[in-house]
């Protein structure tokens, strides 16, 4: 007869009665593994969904071309290298294009609400080379066959952005420019806000004339991509690049790439808390039942039987945890992108709504995550229940934990293991090693609790205290197994929550201070849609006549483009003193650039992403040449996560020949109204201008770096809130079900004359004092682990510093939390196990 | 001594027998030389000081403790010769155990918890477990919890789980330990009765001479090994 591996009948029997009578235990670890698939997977789900969707409005705005040539800076290149590209051999056709930011009506602040916006990207074509290439940007008038553009089309966002209605008239503003026209037609099939129309209008309405911002080429059939490149590549000027879809695909991947990976990590995080949980539960359920296993053995249940019995149990707990996971991740990910959008507040996605789509391979693959993380954390339990002696177990009331003296090495080697983590290298970009950092850190952490329990209840041993204290003190030093079973989800769940809570503090402090440095002035003037023609001198004498402005420095932004695969780098002309610029906080060591080399100072992302430090040399597309500067300086910017790079104002006019600014810094007389100046300078802008102007005071704009911040972080905080709860659930799951087990304790203690009162007071204090040991061991692993995202993690994502602040209201709030409500839930289960019930409790055998 | 004394066979393989046992604890020998052998049928006491080792002396022969010397054979099998998969697959199929704190796992109804060591094998049990439950006396309660029982029912529904895979050896470490005279007896007599019914041989250790009285053999534990208690 072949021997079952284990026997189904008793196994099942035996894990429907724990569960029936371990109820909320079981629900707590079940909740873990749920809440921890279920952002996993509403994570990954939002994620596809925007990136589905921003790929596809790449795709429909790059059609089918092979491959783009594209300006690197906004200026665009010269139109007369069109023909000599349409005529490389290879090559099938070359769809010239004008691209221009644009805005219609006046522009609003991001994040104030509503999709009128006022911005878009008009978009000017050749349609008989377009049609072959990009088809769905040929707008076609209805009615009318042939693929001449006659008018503006509109994509839905478009005309969402601007108000617009097809047919009804619409005042475009681009290049310094005011264009009033009718929308001609609506354009399907297109994600972002874009409006169309003929090349030559464009170049003529837009001030473009001569200059284009793309070329998209589709090779001619059995060309050979990488020739025909090479060939292309050896013709272009200076302020050129070829992108291939591929490369443009890369580019948008690593727009979100860190945000993403980040907010996966953190669901991932709180999957390994929910499997501490599971661990801490059936630790707990192993110690309750060791004689229950015990005799099972003596019926004649083999040790493998009863350790696949006890991984069976969290197999189960997966399965249920899991299957839950997956419809809350669901439920999440839907609420997400109503509520924050596809990029989850990270500001990524742009206009795009994504829809959700459930691949069955992911709903597996999170599954499966949540399973293993439930089965691996009933391992060790397993391994517990199979070894213990079964002779032993049996003689009544053996807690099998009596004078064990807890080992501190392996915790304390993975506590060294993840400090060597932590100074580790990036991996592909992304903080690898930091998430290990932390994972191990954690382990070794939870790892040393035993030993760390006793070393930290050693100086109450002296102290005389109250009887039922005096009880609660001697039971967790007798039994510090026990005691660190029930810390582990304390210490887990407190130690990511503190981690967490440190960095976000410590950013949103750091972006506060950074504020107050960058928004030096009194009054902030800003135009959008003016990367190719915004204040000219003139523009700009007049402002800085305006009565009762003290001091106006004007700057200039505009996005260059470095690397195909990368985003762009934001150069911007700024005011520079003796000292560099004068209006960028600065971080680290500078260096003298040698006479006549052109100094440039570079953002902290600009080292990660370009190597660019201080003395080392970049090369910068400029005014249609390469212009090589010099790197003398790094300073701190939380705006651009993929680099900016600031020069004089004075080098960046003589470099490029433009002389407009983009941004003006208004300092105004002592004495003066800033919000009447605000308005002077608004009416004394070009009329073509007035409506790209954002007017706007240091506090506000301040608020609204603020309220962007927050919602960035929003998930985070939601994150939080949820190992806050797994926390807590898991604290009072593990008190009410030790304190269940020792009903038999309690009835003793009752009968040799300890009153209830005494009996729930030794519970509060046991509770308090687990909540003391696990918060104090929590948090200063906490502290550890968010030394690990400040310094780590979030440079490796983000490549920006900050400095550590420490939230300690919150911190305080957190450990008092923690105290009360492990005093507490042992209470509350300390009655229910003195209750009449308890009666029954105590004759039970077990 | 009572009842009838089964008919000695020589050429039966004994269900125990027990050769050259010896044990000791830290500090202290708790016995050395034992030897025993019980025939099929016949029902054993074991009588001795608290700590002397009945129990341990249970647990070896059950194979959940090892001895330092000596030899255990089970109905032929030898258990020096078995892992602990090998000693645990014996106790299912031949060893039966009644414990004097009963040990019923209270989450089961009564059925499933005597089917159990049927069902731990790879089948199901509940019809051998109702009929066996129904033979101690307990007929139409199985679905009852072991809460809702006194403590001598709850020795029933052991007895019935320690008979219900018909083993060859019953174990009863103080069965009656936790019960007053009158059910004690009638325990006791139950468990005797059904091993003989079954033809399987028990070993009960006792303090009580009113149950030692009612077995085939009284034996004394001591030191030296197992010796015959006159009187
Ligand atoms: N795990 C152990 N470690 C050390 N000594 C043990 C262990 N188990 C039992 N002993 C010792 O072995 C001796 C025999 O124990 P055992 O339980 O077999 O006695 P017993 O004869 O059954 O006593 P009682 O009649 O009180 O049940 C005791 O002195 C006990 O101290
Ligand atoms: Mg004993």
């Amino acid at each position: 007869m072949a021997e079952p591996l284990l026997p189904a009948r008793p196994a099942l029997w035996l894990v429907l009665g724990e569960w029936r009578a371990q109820p909320l235990r079981v629900a707590a670890a079940v909740f873990a593994i749920a809440v921890g698939v279920a952002l996993g997977f509403a994570v990954h789900l939002v994620n596809q969904a925007a990136l589905a969707s921003f790929a596809g409005a790449v795709h429909s705005v790059a059609g089918s071309a092979d491959l783009q040539i594209e300006a690197r800076t906004p200026q665009g290149f010269a139109e007369s290298l069109y023909p000599r590209i349409a005529h490389v051999p290879g090559v099938a056709v070359a769809s010239p294009v004008v691209e221009v930011a644009a805005t219609s009506g006046q522009i609003r602040r991001p994040g104030s609400g509503g999709t009128a916006s006022g911005r878009l990207t008009l978009i000017g074509l050749d349609p008989f080379r377009a049609v072959a290439v990009t088809p769905a940007l040929v707008g076609v008038r209805p009615g009318r066959d042939g693929a001449a553009i006659d008018g503006v089309y509109f994509s839905a966002a478009a005309l969402a952005a601007t108000g617009a209605r097809v047919g009804g008239p619409v005042t475009l503003a681009a290049g310094g420019r005011v264009w009033e026209t009718r929308v001609a037609g609506r354009l399907a099939g297109v994600g972002r806000a874009v409006a169309v129309t003929d090349i030559a209008t464009a170049q003529w309405r837009l001030g473009q004339l001569g200059r284009l911002q793309r070329l998209d080429v589709r090779l001619a059939q059995g060309a050979d991509p990488a020739e025909v490149t090479a060939r292309l590549r050896a013709l272009l000027p200076d302020d050129a690049d070829i992108a291939t879809p591929a490369g443009e695909e890369a580019r948008s991947d690593s727009l979100s790439r860190a945000y993403r990976v980040n907010l996966g990590m953190l669901a991932m995080v709180a999957l390994l808390t929910g499997g501490f949980l599971v661990f801490s539960v059936q630790s707990l359920a192993v110690a309750r039942r060791r004689p229950q296993f015990a005799l099972l053995r003596v019926l004649g249940l083999r040790q493998g039987a009863l350790a696949r019995l006890v991984v069976g149990e969290g197999l189960a707990l997966g399965i249920a945890g899991s299957i839950l996971g997956l419809g809350f991740g669901y439920g999440l990910a839907a609420a997400a992108i109503d509520l924050v959008g596809g990029d989850l507040g990270g500001g990524y996605f742009g206009g795009a709504r994504p829809v959700l789509a459930v691949t069955p391979g992911a709903g597996l693959a999170f599954a499966g995550l949540g399973i293993g993380v439930a089965v691996i954390a009933s391992l060790l339990p397993g391994r517990e229940a199979a070894r213990a002696r079964p002779a032993v177990a049996l003689k009544s009331g053996a807690d099998g934990d009596a004078g064990a003296r807890p080992r501190a090495w392996p915790g304390l080697a993975l506590l060294a293991a993840g400090g060597l983590a932590a100074l580790a290298p990036p991996i592909a970009g992304l903080p690898i090693a930091g998430y290990a950092a932390m994972a191990l850190l954690l382990a070794g952490g939870v790892a040393v609790m035993p030993a760390l329990a006793r070393v930290l209840l050693a100086p109450w041993q002296a102290m005389r205290a109250p009887v039922p204290v005096e009880l609660a003190l001697r039971r967790l030093w007798g039994a510090p197994r026990g005691a660190a079973v029930a810390l582990c989800g304390i210490v887990a769940s407190t130690s990511l929550m503190v981690a967490m809570a440190v960095m976000v503090a410590s950013f949103r402090g750091s972006v506060d201070d950074w504020l107050g440095q960058v928004l030096p002035s009194d009054v902030y003037l800003h135009l959008e849609g003016v990367e190719t023609a915004g204040l000219d001198p003139a523009a700009q004498a007049r402002l800085a006549a305006t009565p009762g402005v003290a001091r106006i420095r004007f700057q200039r932004s505009i996005a260059i483009r470095l690397a195909a695969d990368r985003p762009d780098v934001q150069l911007s002309a700024q005011p520079v003193g003796a000292t560099g610029p004068v209006q960028l906080p600065r971080v680290g060591a500078s260096a003298t650039p040698p006479p006549g080399e052109v100094p440039v100072w570079v953002s902290e992302a600009m080292v990660w992403l370009y190597d660019a430090r201080p003395g080392t040399r970049l090369t910068l597309p400029l005014g249609g040449r390469k212009v090589p500067v010099f790197v003398a300086g790094v300073w701190r910017d939380y705006a651009r996560q993929f680099g900016a790079i600031a020069m004089a104002d004075e080098d960046f006019t003589r470099l490029t020949g433009d002389a407009t600014r983009s941004d003006a810094a208004v300092d105004v007389a002592p004495g003066a109204d800033p919000r009447r100046i605000a308005a002077a300078l608004t009416a004394r802008l070009p009329p073509a201008l007035a409506g790209q102007a954002l007017v706007a005071r240091p506090a506000e704009m301040r608020a609204v770096a603020l309220q962007l911040f927050d919602r960035s972080f929003a998930i985070t905080y939601a994150l939080e809130i949820v190992s806050i709860l797994i926390g807590l659930v898991g604290v009072a799951a593990t008190f009410s079900g030790q304190t269940l087990a020792r009903a038999r304790e309690f009835g003793m203690l009752r009968h040799i004359g300890v009153t209830r009162g005494q009996v729930l007071a030794m519970l509060a204090s046991e509770g308090a004092l687990l909540g003391l040991v696990g918060g104090i061991a929590g948090i200063s692993l906490g502290l550890v682990m968010a030394q690990v995202l400040i310094h780590v993690v979030n440079p490796q994502s983000f490549h920006w510093t900050m400095d550590v602040s420490l939230p300690w209201g919150l911190l305080a709030g957190l450990f008092a939390a923690l105290v009360v409500a492990a005093a507490g839930t042992a209470v509350i289960a300390g009655r229910r196990a003195l209750s009449a019930d308890a009666v029954r409790a105590v004759r039970d055998d077990w | 001594m009572t009842g009838a004394r089964p008919a000695s066979n020589p050429a039966a393989v004994p269900a125990l027998e027990i050769a050259d046992l010896a044990k000791s604890v830290p500090g202290r020998q708790l016995f050395a030389g034992l030897t025993l052998a019980v025939q099929p049928g016949e029902v054993v006491a074991i009588m001795g000081e608290s700590g002397v080792g009945k129990s341990t002396l249970l647990n070896i022969v059950a194979g959940l403790d090892t001895p330092d010397a000596g030899r255990i054979r089970i109905g032929g099998s030898d258990l020096a010769g078995l892992d602990d998969d090998g000693r645990t697959r014996l106790r299912r199929r031949a060893i039966g155990f009644v414990f004097q704190a009963f040990h019923i796992l209270p989450h089961l109804s009564l059925v499933r918890n005597v089917a159990l060591p049927l069902a731990l094998g790879g089948g199901d049990g509940q019809a051998e477990a109702a009929a066996m439950l129904a033979r101690v006396g307990l007929g139409g309660r199985e679905a009852a919890r072991p809460a809702e029982l006194s403590g001598g029912e709850l020795q029933r529904v052991a007895i019935a789980r320690a008979l219900v895979h018909r083993p060859s050896l019953i174990l009863a470490d103080e069965p009656t330990g936790n019960l007053d005279h009158e059910t004690a007896d009638r325990i006791l007599a139950l468990l005797i009765g059904e091993s003989r019914d079954h033809g399987a041989a028990a070993i009960i250790v006792t303090h009580s001479e009113r149950a030692a009285a009612q077995c085939d053999r009284v034996l004394r534990l001591g030191a030296g090994g197992l010796a015959p208690a006159n009187g």
